[in-house]
């Protein structure tokens, strides 16, 4: 609760403070929760182990599981640095210019988040695919992109290229320009104003943004099982292994993969966590940036 | 005031950031739209108003509906829970609210196939009442609840938390009960929050593939979503109808991103003013 300093021995009285009420709320959410949100996470572990800790040893390190999971580390360390580089980018030319066009860039910059990932992985087919724009040339050339590893990692670009913008473009307009200007006006250079200005200022914003992004690149599977081929061994990602494991009724396999995401989801919770007590991912920030902070008072 | 622009770096992120949205974001999109124009209008007509894609749309937007009025109630609950009560494992329970998003779609969906199918913990008494949900549309219903669960929670918690304490304390001193005070004073404030929240929920809910399915029959004309008959039109190799049947999802999301930023800008306007 914002504002309420402790003060325990004067708090306005409010609704909802009836012990009856009180108890009735608490334990319905907490129960409906139990339900709904520790249940499929209970439920991918005891799936997992249910043919014992040999089957699921032996599942998560067959060959295939193993490709799968070096798909998506590649997909991951190559996509995530590349959607870090643009948020920072796009937050420096947002928040510390100004120049006609920036809110709409900010509305484009957020329209992979509204998009279904299955409209995005049909998309890209129509840029890469033999039906699409340069599908003729990239034949005639022999470069494949689609069903292949860049195709995979052009879509990941497409779903979480606003991960990371969206964390730092709020946080930075707030902060304003007067710090990097100083250093500017100083006889710093723009990399050194950058590095040694706002990156403190952002990093766990920063953090935060690459921690989401990350959880999304490794975990996206509508968008990737269009233009991946789903080819066993050379083409999945570990979302889509688990797919193909659970079709073809190796159910157990299927859940053994699954509880490896399903754990980087839980680390990816406390690391969140974490960065939020120091401060990042506004709490306060709708889930999507319309009107970031600032902006609307500049222009008023 | 004026301002001279002394900070470096402007031709070089601009430049970056335009070549990258347009490379990304802006072409793909366009080629989508391109390749659904080029169908001419009758031919593009008749297969969006297929029985077999009307059906979809039907049964994705019931689906999206229920799923958005359980997340309306239930994380509205959540919500002041979270605000106004100080109980064990509230932290916890605030941090894995989000859950639904870190967790995979493809994940979320055999997990709950699990839970729900008629063997599953929790499929199985319900099948015992007769109700079937794997497999079903109400299957459907579930995987999209799961998937948009945090946005309406998320929306409302910080108008929740900024929310003036003395004017329940002035309702209250005038003698109004606590559900009338809830139902005319806290309600209206939290409406345009919840509203934003709604409409975030609702057009997550009508997007969503991964998690629907695995639970969802993927019968046609009874559970097939959108987002699936356009994959399979795909794997058909009918490029002409995928782009088609993807087009309306895409209109549909812009609608819907629209509506949503209206919305927010609104329930941003009436906060500030609060």
């Amino acid at each position: 609760m914002s504002g309420s300093s402790n003060a325990s021995s004067h708090r306005p009285p409010r609704i909802g403070e009836s012990p009856l009420v009180r108890r009735a709320l608490i334990i319905g959410v907490l129960v409906v929760s139990a339900f709904v949100i520790a249940a499929p996470l209970a439920v991918i572990a005891v799936q997992a182990f249910s043919k014992g800790v040999e089957t699921y040893l032996a599942a998560i390190t067959h060959p295939d599981t193993l490709h799968a999971i070096g798909m998506t580390l590649v997909t991951a360390l190559i996509a995530v640095p590349i959607n870090t580089l643009f948020g920072i980018a796009s937050a420096w030319a947002i928040t510390k210019f100004d120049f006609p066009g920036r809110r709409l860039l900010l509305v484009v910059i957020e329209i992979p988040f509204s998009i279904s990932p299955i409209v995005a992985g049909v998309a890209y087919l129509f840029v890469y695919g033999l039906q699409g724009l340069f599908g003729e040339w990239l034949s005639a050339h022999d470069v494949k992109v689609l069903f292949a590893l860049p195709g995979i990692v052009l879509a990941s670009l497409f779903v979480t290229a606003p991960f990371v913008a969206r964390e730092l473009i709020p946080l930075m307009q707030a902060q304003g320009r007067d710090l990097e200007e100083a250093a500017a006006s100083l006889g710093a250079s723009g990399l050194r104003t950058f590095f040694s200005v706002t990156l403190p200022n952002i990093r766990w914003a920063l953090l935060y943004g690459v921690v989401l992004c990350n959880a999304r690149v490794m975990g996206e599977f509508g968008a990737v099982s269009v233009v991946s081929g789903n080819i066993r061994g050379q083409t999945n990602t570990l979302p889509l292994h688990v797919e193909l494991l659970y079709h073809d009724y190796q159910t157990a396999g299927a859940f053994a993969a699954a509880s490896i995401l399903a754990g980087l989801a839980v680390v990816t919770l406390f690391v969140k966590v974490a960065l939020e007590r120091r401060g990042a991912g506004r709490r306060n920030r709708p889930a999507f940036v319309a009107e970031p902070a600032g902006i609307s008072k500049e222009t008023p | 005031m004026k301002r001279r622009p002394v900070l470096p770096g402007l031709k070089l992120t601009l430049g970056f950031t335009l070549f990258y949205v347009a490379l990304i974001v802006a072409l793909p999109v366009a080629a989508l739209l391109f390749k659904a124009a080029s169908l001419g209008p009758a031919e593009y007509w008749a297969i969006v108003s297929s029985p077999r894609a009307v059906a979809s749309y039907r049964v994705t937007v019931l689906s999206a509906l229920g799923a958005t009025v359980f997340n309306l109630v239930f994380g509205l609950a959540l919500a002041w829970v979270l605000t106004r009560y100080r109980f064990p494992g509230r932290r916890i329970l605030d941090a894995v609210v989000d859950l639904p998003f870190a967790l995979p779609t493809a994940v979320a969906g055999i997990a709950l196939t699990a839970l729900f199918a008629p063997s599953g913990w929790f499929g199985a008494p319900l099948a015992e009442l007769g109700i079937k949900v794997a497999y079903t549309p109400l299957g459907i219903m579930v995987a999209m609840t799961f998937t948009s669960l945090p946005f309406i929670v998320r929306t409302v918690q910080p108008v929740l938390e900024d929310l003036d304490p003395t004017l329940e304390e002035a309702a209250l001193s005038l003698g109004a009960s606590d559900s009338a005070i809830f139902a005319r004073v806290v309600l209206p404030l939290l409406a345009p929050a919840l509203l934003a929240g709604v409409s975030l929920s609702f057009a997550r809910s009508l997007g969503e593939f991964g998690a629907i399915i695995f639970i969802a029959g993927n019968q046609p004309m009874s559970t097939e979503i959108t987002a699936l008959l356009a994959f399979i039109r795909l794997e058909e190799y009918d490029y002409q109808a995928a782009a088609a049947i993807a087009s309306v999802l895409l209109i549909t999301a812009f609608a819907m991103l629209a509506i949503t930023n209206i919305l927010q800008a609104r329930a941003l306007r009436y906060t500030r003013k609060g």
